[in-house]
């Protein structure tokens, strides 16, 4: 159990001792995208009748903002470890490969949640979204934080280059954030692409956490989660099965 | 290897003394047969293992995000040790690190980083401990002071495994060597034993002729031009290889006299 916080403390104080990179600059990166889109759109764009659109992308900005963090976190993390040989300082020690996992996972799940709420707190400067069902938004907050930080767990043992990873980043995560309805509602696509987005977790995790929001949502909210939560499991027992083994760690 | 020893392992290059320690420090996995540290397999009983062995590894890695006392408080709570503090004062002051204890690591010098991943191997007091080519990069001076701290380390009943390149540093230190050679041990012995087995002194002469005297006492072991390399039983040898050289007039230009040491004994094993 020890082990397992002193990696925990050891990924928090990781990020934290970069706060300016890896906390204030995703915060005004989302800041920007607020006031860019909100500006060019939000005259002409109304996805729900009751919602204005400044208000409507305040949730999907702090989820993608959440996610990709997430995923930055445990992702670089270890690449950069691997990359510079200091994983043998948690390789050696009585580390199991289950608190391992969790560790990496949880200090993302940190990560993203510290920068969501940066963007939040900066975001209710300029609007007032609400907050319809908090304890939905957390929910959908923790568990996509937690996906994200697990997908970053896997592709960390995958890649084995800083570009690799990249590629995961450029090729996988960003089109699956962007497509997820962030800046939309998937209603207003065109039929090919609102039935590519229902297969995209991203949307599930996206629209949920908007849900807490508004209230209103494209699915479901009890099916998103469900969604979410079998993506989540799914991905963490690939990762907990690669850990074991000691694919591309151990070898 | 035997508890209490200190234990050396040599070989040429890709002899696979890193592939073996990495496989009893749980960092690769065996292909076939099994590894134990005192007892507790490094596979099935992992936890046990590993808290058993302290690793010092050959490559000089560090985490530039942490300071030298953060580094090893960190490596200590990894062991599921907390409370750490005054043996890690202990390991710093014998490693002669006491002073950059606050300092982060990006700020040491080459045999600095040497010297803390030395203390981290030891934070959790392990009985074994492995240290795979300590010395590369470590400047004479403090290669005498981590000598002398392995050395009371041994003494006080720890076990060391020591992989070098540098065969004196396995003579003067290890009390049994085992020589690798593409994977395989082609010697296991005593220091001593290791030592004895290829007794006989080496003689390296140049004289100012491309020719020796016929007949000459000593065996003859190679030549090259005016340089040739004899080998003798015993220093009485040298009596008779003097007398004759006397006799027949040839003048020595240099003359060097060696004991056997390992790297004979390396050379000639590993087959070169």
């Amino acid at each position: 159990m020890r082990s397992f916080r002193t990696l925990l403390h050891k990924e928090l104080l990781r990020f934290w001792k970069v706060a300016v990179q890896t906390v204030a600059a995703p915060v005004l990166t989302a800041v920007l995208y607020l006031v860019v889109f909100a500006y060019a759109l939000g005259g002409r764009v109304r996805v729900y009748d009751t919602v204005p659109y400044t208000d409507f992308l305040v949730p999907g900005l702090v989820m993608m903002s959440i996610l990709q963090n997430a995923f930055a976190n445990s992702s670089s993390s270890l690449v950069q470890s691997k990359l510079t040989g200091n994983i043998v300082f948690v390789l050696l020690p009585p580390i199991s490969y289950a608190e391992f996992f969790a560790a990496y996972v949880l200090a993302a799940v940190v990560r993203g949640l510290v920068v969501g709420m940066g963007v939040l707190a900066v975001t209710l400067g300029f609007v007032n979204p609400g907050l319809h069902a908090p304890f939905w938004a957390l929910a959908f907050a923790v568990l996509g934080a937690g996906l994200l930080g697990a997908l970053g767990v896997l592709a960390g043992i995958l890649s084995e280059k800083i570009d690799q990873l990249a590629a995961f980043q450029n090729f996988v995560i960003m089109p699956l954030t962007f497509l997820s309805g962030v800046f939309y509602s998937i209603h207003a696509l065109p039929e090919f692409w609102l039935r590519l987005s229902h297969a995209n977790p991203f949307f599930y995790m996206v629209d949920g956490f908007r849900y807490g929001f508004f209230g209103l949502s494209d699915a479901a909210p009890a099916a998103s989660l469900a969604v979410v939560s079998a993506s989540l499991v799914a991905v963490s027992f690939a990762c907990l099965a690669l850990l074991k083994s000691g694919y591309k760690l151990r070898h | 290897m035997e508890q209490g020893e200190f234990f050396g392992l040599l070989g040429p290059n890709g002899a696979g003394k890193t592939t073996l320690i990495n496989v009893i420090a749980g960092l690769a996995r065996a292909d076939a047969g099994c590894a134990r540290v005192m007892g507790a397999d490094v596979a099935k009983d992992y936890r046990r293992a590993r808290r058993m062995l302290g690793v010092v590894p050959q490559e000089l890695v560090f985490d530039p995000f942490f300071t030298v006392r953060e580094t090893l408080r960190l490596q200590s709570g990894y062991f599921g040790i907390r409370g750490n503090d005054a043996w890690i004062d202990e390991v710093l002051q014998h490693l002669d690190l006491a002073s950059k204890a606050d300092v982060n690591m990006r700020a040491l010098s080459g045999g600095m980083k040497r010297r803390v991943l030395v203390a981290q191997a030891l934070v959790h007091k392990p009985p074994v401990i492995v240290l795979d080519e300590p010395t590369a990069g470590v400047d004479v001076e403090l290669r005498q002071g981590l000598w002398q701290f392995v050395r009371r380390l041994n003494r006080d009943g720890h076990t060391i495994v020591l992989t070098t390149h540098y065969l004196e540093e396995a003579e003067t230190h290890c009390n049994r060597i085992a020589m690798l050679k593409a994977g395989r041990i082609v010697a296991l012995d005593s220091t001593r034993n290791l030592l004895d087995s290829f007794s006989g002194l080496e003689l390296r002469l140049r004289l100012d002729r491309d020719a020796l005297p016929q007949p000459f006492p000593g065996r003859v072991v190679s030549s090259d031009g005016a340089l040739f390399v004899l080998r003798l039983e015993h220093y009485g040898e040298l009596e008779d290889v003097l007398a004759r050289l006397r006799q027949t007039g040839a003048r020595i230009i240099e003359m060097e006299l060696k004991p056997p040491d390992l790297e004979d004994v390396f050379l000639r094993l590993t087959g070169k």
